[in-house]
Order: C-alpha cells, then sequence, then structure tokens
C-alpha cells in the first residue's frame, strides 16, 4: 500500500528501487516523510540510485508545493487561504500569526517551533477561517482567539522547557 | 438493538468527533452490549458536526453539535433510558423514508445518487457496503454484459463529465476503447484543487468502494488492466480510506486476477499528488504520476489515443466513476429521468462562504442557484444580503443575484460566464467586494501557472498587478480595458484548461460589476467596504476595554485614548495597516 510504502524507511526504499518508471515523487514524498525536508544529500542518493540528473530533481522538487527544502518548526501551522476562509477574514488571521510569530509564511520561528505555511483548501469550508496546527483544525477564528491559541501553544512549550 | 453512528469525515473529526466517539466508546465499554456503535463519512451537514446518528428499527434520528460533553447528558439518555432530547435533534428520518425536524429543508430537494453511502455506511467496511447492495454492478458488467452494451448503458444515460467540462463520458469510454494498445489504464482524478470545494474529498471519504466499482467497469468497458488513483497529498483521510477499501476489494476478488471467475483482471494503485493545482488538468497529471513536472502536453493525440506512459487512457474525476455503479444496477433510463434534457443525473455541491447552511448537497440538474444557496442553504448568514455565487473556483465565475432562477445544468451557468466545475459554489454577500475576488482566484492561477506558456506566465503576473494596485485605490483610468484584452489574449493562446480559464474570475466580475471595478479607480471607494487601502477603521466602543495595546501597535500613532477609556482612530493619519485589527485582543476594531 502507498501511505505504508512512504512510512518505510527511505533507505529500503531506495534499495528496493528497481528502475520501474514514475517512483521520483514517491521516493521523494518518503525522504521527506524520513527527513521531515528533503536534505541536499537525500537528493543525492536518489541521483545515485536511479540515475535521474539532480539538476531533474531539483526540478520536480521545486515544482510542487508539498516539497520543502529547509527543516520544519515543531508545529506546522497551516493557514487555509481557500475561497471560503479568504470571504470569510483569512487575510487578517495570517496577517495575526505573522505578526504573533514575527515569521513570514514559509518562515520558521528561530527557536525553531513555529512553521507558517498556507493551504489552498483544508476542505472544512463550513468552520472558515480555518487554521491547521500540525493534525489539529481550529475553526472560526478571530485575531483575538487565534492569539490565545498561539500563546497557549507558546506557554505549553515554556512550561515544558523550564 | 440501537446502532450509533458517528459522521467522522474531515469536516466532522475538526469538531471534534473523535473525541465524541471516543466518549461514546467509553461508554459502550462501560455498559457491553447495550449498542452498537460504527462510524460513517460525511453527512453533508457540515454546518452542525459532530454529527451522532441513532438508528432503530428503520428509525433514524440525527442529532447535531454532539460534542464530547453532550454524549454523556443527551445521547446516554437516548441510547439507555430511551428518552430522545428533541432541541438537539437535527433530523428524523422514518422508515418511509418521511424528513422530520429542523434540517429537513437541506435534505428535502436532495437527491442523492452519488451520496448515496455517503452517511450511512462505514467506509472501511466493505461488507457493509455489500450488504447494501455493493459490487452487483460490477458482477454484473463483468459477467452478464459485453464492452460495447457497458458503453450503450453509460451514452444512454446521458452522464457527462462531473470534473467540469462535461464531455460525454459513454462518448470518453468508446474512444479509449477503439483504439488499440497492448495496454490500457483507467484513472480516476481525484486531484480537488479547487479551493472552496471538497465533493471528491467527501465520497473518497464516505464511499470509496463506489469509485472502485466505477473504475473497475470501466476497464471492463474500454479492456484496462490497471488503473490509477491521483489523490492530493492534502487528503491524508481520504487516502487511508481508498488504501483500505483497495486492500478489502482485493481480498474479496473483486480486484486482482481473473476476478469473480470472469477472467477479468484488474488492479489499482494509488499516486499521491504533490501539490500542484495544474495536475487536475489529464495531460499534467498524467506526467505526475510518469514522476516528472505536471506540466501539460499538447493535444491531440488525445489520451483515448496517447495517455499515461503513452497508452490509451480513460481519465474521469471521482464523482463520475461513483455514478457508474447506479447507473449500471438501475438503468440508463433512470438516471436520465433526473437532470434536463442535455444535463441528465443528479450534480453534487459544496456550499461554503456567507452562507448559513454550508455542507454537501446532491441536487438533480436544473436546481435553481436560489433554491440551493436559500432552500437548502438556508439563505445567508447574519441576515445579510446576497451578492452573488462564485462556481468553479479559480477557471470559473461569479454568478449575481439577480440571476438567481439560473437552473445549474451544463448549457445555462456557461452562458452567464461561469463554469459549472467540480462543483464548489461559494457563496457571497453584500460585504464581499468583487474586485478583490478577482485578484484572489487571478493570484492562485498566477501562483500555480506551470510556466510553459507565455501568455499564462507573464499575462496573468501582469493582469494581478493591475488588480492589486485598483484594490489599492492606485489604478489608472484604462485598466479595466487593459484586463478585458489581456484576458481575451490569455484565453487564446494557453495550452490547458488552467490557462484558457483563468481570467474567467475576472472578465465575469466585470461584466457584472464594472461599477464596483470604476468606484475603486475613479472615486478612490470600495462599496462593499473590503479593500484596507479604501475603507476607515473604526473601534467599537461597546467591545473596546481600553488595554491600549492597538496605540502601541500603531506605526503611525493614530490611535489615542487613555488606559481602561475607549480608544478612537485619527483616520487622517492612518495608513491602514491593519496592525490595530490583529492585534486587538477583543476583535474591537471594524472597517468600514
Amino acid at each position: 500500500m502507498e501511505t505504508a510504502d512512504r512510512k518505510e524507511n527511505f533507505g529500503y526504499r531506495l534499495w528496493r528501487y528497481d528502475g520501474a518508471p514514475g517512483e521520483l515523487i514517491p521516493l521523494l514524498q518518503s525522504a521527506q516523510d524520513y527527513f521531515g525536508y528533503i536534505p541536499r544529500r537525500a537528493i543525492n542518493y536518489i541521483s545515485g540510485v536511479t540515475g535521474i540528473p539532480e539538476s531533474e530533481i531539483f526540478g520536480v522538487i521545486t515544482f510542487y508545493s508539498q516539497f520543502r527544502l529547509q527543516p520544519m518548526g515543531k508545529y506546522m501551522i497551516r493557514a487555509c487561504a481557500g475561497t471560503a476562509c479568504h470571504v470569510s477574514g483569512s487575510k487578517m488571521i495570517i496577517e495575526t500569526i505573522q505578526d504573533e510569530l514575527g515569521i513570514e509564511v514559509n518562515g520558521t520561528t528561530e527557536d525553531g517551533l513555529f512553521t507558517l505555511l498556507t493551504v489552498a483548501c483544508i476542505g472544512c469550508c463550513s468552520l472558515a477561517p480555518v487554521v491547521m496546527i500540525n493534525d489539529e483544525t481550529h475553526g472560526q477564528l478571530t485575531p483575538a482567539s487565534l492569539r490565545k491559541l498561539l500563546r497557549k501553544y507558546k506557554r505549553r512549550e515554556a512550561a515544558a522547557t523550564a | 438493538m440501537k446502532k450509533v453512528i458517528v459522521g467522522m469525515g474531515t469536516c466532522g473529526l475538526s469538531a471534534g468527533a473523535q473525541q465524541t466517539y471516543d466518549r461514546l466508546n467509553e461508554l459502550l465499554q462501560a455498559r457491553p452490549g447495550t449498542f452498537e456503535l460504527t462510524s460513517t463519512g460525511c453527512i453533508g451537514m457540515c454546518y452542525q458536526e459532530p454529527l451522532v446518528e441513532i438508528r432503530e428499527g428503520g428509525r433514524r434520528i440525527i442529532y447535531r453539535k454532539v460534542t464530547a460533553d453532550l454524549v454523556d447528558g443527551v445521547i446516554k439518555k437516548h441510547i439507555l433510558d430511551d428518552t430522545p432530547t428533541p432541541e438537539h435533534i437535527a433530523l428524523t428520518i422514518n422508515a418511509a423514508g418521511e424528513l422530520q425536524g429542523p434540517e429537513s429543508d437541506f435534505h428535502r430537494l436532495q437527491q442523492r445518487i452519488v451520496l448515496r453511502h455517503c452517511g450511512t455506511l462505514d467506509p472501511e467496511s466493505i461488507d457493509e457496503y455489500v450488504t447494501a447492495g455493493g459490487y452487483q454492478a460490477v458482477r454484473r458488467a463483468l459477467l452478464e454484459m459485453r464492452p460495447e452494451e457497458i458503453i450503450a448503458v453509460i451514452k444512454e444515460s446521458g452522464l457527462r463529465g462531473r470534473g467540469g467540462a462535461g464531455f460525454p463520458t459513454g462518448l470518453k469510454w468508446s474512444f479509449a476503447a477503439q483504439n488499440k494498445g497492448d495496454r490500457k489504464y483507467v484513472v480516476c482524478n481525484a486531484d480537488e484543487g479547487d479551493p472552496g470545494a471538497f465533493m471528491d474529498r467527501s465520497v473518497l471519504e464516505g464511499d470509496p468502494h463506489a469509485v472502485l466499482e466505477g473504475m473497475i467497469i470501466c476497464a471492463k468497458a474500454i479492456g484496462a488492466d490497471f488503473g490509477y488513483i491521483y489523490c492530493r497529498a492534502e487528503y491524508p483521510l481520504a487516502i487511508k480510506r481508498l488504501n483500505i477499501a483497495i486492500q478489502a476489494a482485493r481480498d474479496k476478488g473483486y480486484l486482482g486476477r481473473n476476478i469473480l471467475d470472469s477472467g477479468f483482471d484488474f488492479d489499482i494503485k494509488i499516486k499521491q499528488g504533490a501539490g500542484a493545482f495544474v495536475c487536475g488538468e489529464e495531460t499534467a497529471l498524467f506526467a505526475s504520476i510518469e514522476g516528472q513536472r505536471g506540466m501539460p502536453r499538447i493535444r491531440p493525440p488525445f489520451p483515448a489515443e496517447k495517455g499515461l506512459w503513452q497508452k490509451p487512457t480513460n481519465n474521469n474525476n471521482v464523482e463520475t466513476y461513483a455514478n457508474v455503479p447506479w447507473i449500471i444496477l438501475n438503468g440508463a433510463e433512470a438516471y436520465a429521468a433526473f437532470g434536463t434534457e442535455k444535463s441528465k443525473g443528479t450534480k453534487v455541491f459544496a456550499l461554503a462562504g456567507k452562507v448559513a447552511h454550508g455542507g454537501l448537497a446532491e441536487v438533480p440538474m436544473g436546481t435553481t442557484i436560489n433554491d440551493l444557496v436559500f432552500k437548502i442553504g438556508g439563505g445567508i448568514k447574519e441576515g445579510k444580503k446576497f451578492k452573488a455565487v462564485q462556481m468553479g473556483g479559480p477557471s470559473g465565475g461569479c454568478i449575481p443575484a439577480e440571476l438567481g432562477e439560473t437552473p445549474v445544468d451544463f448549457e445555462s451557468i456557461p452562458a452567464t460566464g461561469a463554469i459549472m466545475g467540480s462543483g464548489g459554489m461559494v457563496v457571497l454577500d453584500e460585504t464581499t467586494c468583487m474586485v478583490e475576488m478577482a485578484r484572489f482566484f487571478l493570484e492562485f492561477t498566477q501562483n500555480e501557472s506551470c510556466g510553459k506558456c507565455t501568455f499564462c506566465r507573464i499575462g496573468t503576473l501582469r493582469m494581478l498587478e493591475i488588480l492589486t494596485r485598483i484594490t489599492r485605490g492606485e489604478g489608472e483610468e484604462n485598466d479595466i480595458e487593459k484586463l478585458a484584452e489581456l484576458g481575451e489574449k490569455i484565453k487564446e493562446n494557453s495550452l490547458c484548461g488552467l490557462g484558457q480559464t483563468a481570467p474567467n474570475p475576472v472578465l465575469s466580475t466585470i461584466r457584472y460589476y464594472r461599477k464596483e471595478y470604476e468606484a475603486h479607480i475613479f472615486d478612490n471607494s470600495c462599496p462593499a467596504g473590503s479593500c484596507s487601502a479604501l475603507v476607515d477603521f473604526h473601534i467599537d466602543a461597546q467591545k473596546c476595554t481600553g488595554c491600549t495595546l492597538c496605540a502601541k501597535n500603531c506605526p503611525v500613532d493614530a490611535i489615542s485614548g487613555e488606559a481602561k477609556k475607549v480608544h478612537v482612530i485619527d483616520n487622517s493619519l492612518c495608513v491602514k495597516c491593519g496592525k490595530c485589527v490583529t492585534s486587538c485582543n477583543f476583535d474591537a476594531v471594524y472597517k468600514r
């Protein structure tokens, strides 16, 4: 099964590669699952095993929005910028996150805790505006409730490190 | 025994259905054997999630907004003491199928063919699906019908592709069937990239087997032996349930070698998309499955001749395949009885935006926009005025409220300048600025343009620059004409659907809301009160607590007021940066 495959060790997956066409994207997805992003050396390995030039692999990586070349923060904040969220004020929501955490979209906080991304649509349009923090979805947000939520995460982290 | 069913689609889960399910499970552990607990996919009433259904003797009672806390009170009382709590019931469906309760209107106009099992069956159980008549269509198609007969039935039914373009499905299949090849492929496009649309996600999460069945029948009709489902990686639950369904179908012998002893082989593999809107275009989708950048190629040759891996390929979207088993079982005539003369059957719509009852609704083709927005959708949120619906997402356009009596079908919608699209219907109210809406969609397509065609790559960027300028109050006199001209050129000179339709949101808003554009350009005002640069910011005296936070955050010291007293914004100093809105802890700052 594809999902189970992706969770497999990236190295095993490379070793199992039999030259079947169309495997580049699954290999990259597996590398990203394993490392959290696609490090330079993963591109190197994949190129070595498949014979696909590194430049071409890099071209595929940068074409698709799913792939990341930088490590992510501990909490990945995915702010929905879909149509329903947009008309419900997602712009203000994204600006609030930027302001509260001091990062731009696609940026990561200096302490490595939060990364802010925007996504086209999470698919729970009736809860708009929506923000996902890792796997948890938070809906019907306002700038004020969002600030409270982000501070909750910050406090939790501060308590954990103290 | 009572059966308790929790709606656990993505919308339910984000509203807290998992906690509800866990609490019910605890209850069941404490009192084993008192009831049966299962889960189902999207029931459709997303605005009332989490939904819990209690089924007993053919009667279905659906409770709304059942958070974990409500389980101990309301649900426990109903299950164990047989005492329902009417004020929490959204809907009751008795054995005869009659509807009762406050949400009956949401269901009354619906005709559920694609969503026939969504919200009633456990999507992770193939046994439930088979008991409900599942895989009977595959049995009939494989054992009793010849490929030509299958294609004839699909042709007769009038089914047209539900991905947006509305190409007749039977005709498409006949092309792929005629072309010779050592291998042929069946592809299911589940790369639902249109923001604001979640029909396909709900079908995959709620009834994955129906899609598999549709693909198997198609494979038999065109003579393919392998299929791919290309699904967005952003839909992890859909992928999980598809995997479970494919494995179960293999175990039961509905997929694999010699299916049902018919001598027919077919298997399916899931390919996860990696996030590129253009991959909804079929030739770009094939390139992505092949492991390359998802860029479209020139047609002809059409996919039916040279598609995936250069082999004859049939590609349909999720909803199209989900219709197929129903048609095979119930006949072409039964299907063609729904809908209009040229658009047969039903269509699933995802209602979202400023509508009161956002969710998933399946209606016969030809239902009017007003019926969808007001009768099913319950009108506009907060009693505001209905302005328009946006259909077809970034490829579509806005249909103003005055055209609300337009029936939704493949002929009437394109006549308004919008497109049917895959079924996303975003409702807009008087506070939505149409120029900003057009800018929003163009920003999306501009970002997603693959870069192959110059007009799409650069033309959309120029259009976006103009629109951004207009929303900032820096519009110039002939901007509207420039937008219209660029729009037409981009449509003419782009290879694939993305570029050919990218200007639609702009052209359709110019057509119906030219006055709003002119107000931005010539009067420096945004009639909807939405574009930050063109409105004034105010502080709600009722909500302001005088915490001084906005004044501290204001970069130009435009906010004055003493601590613990209501603050005031001096709009002659304000630079409309919005910091006060995002910094306020009490949501006291508003635009007007």
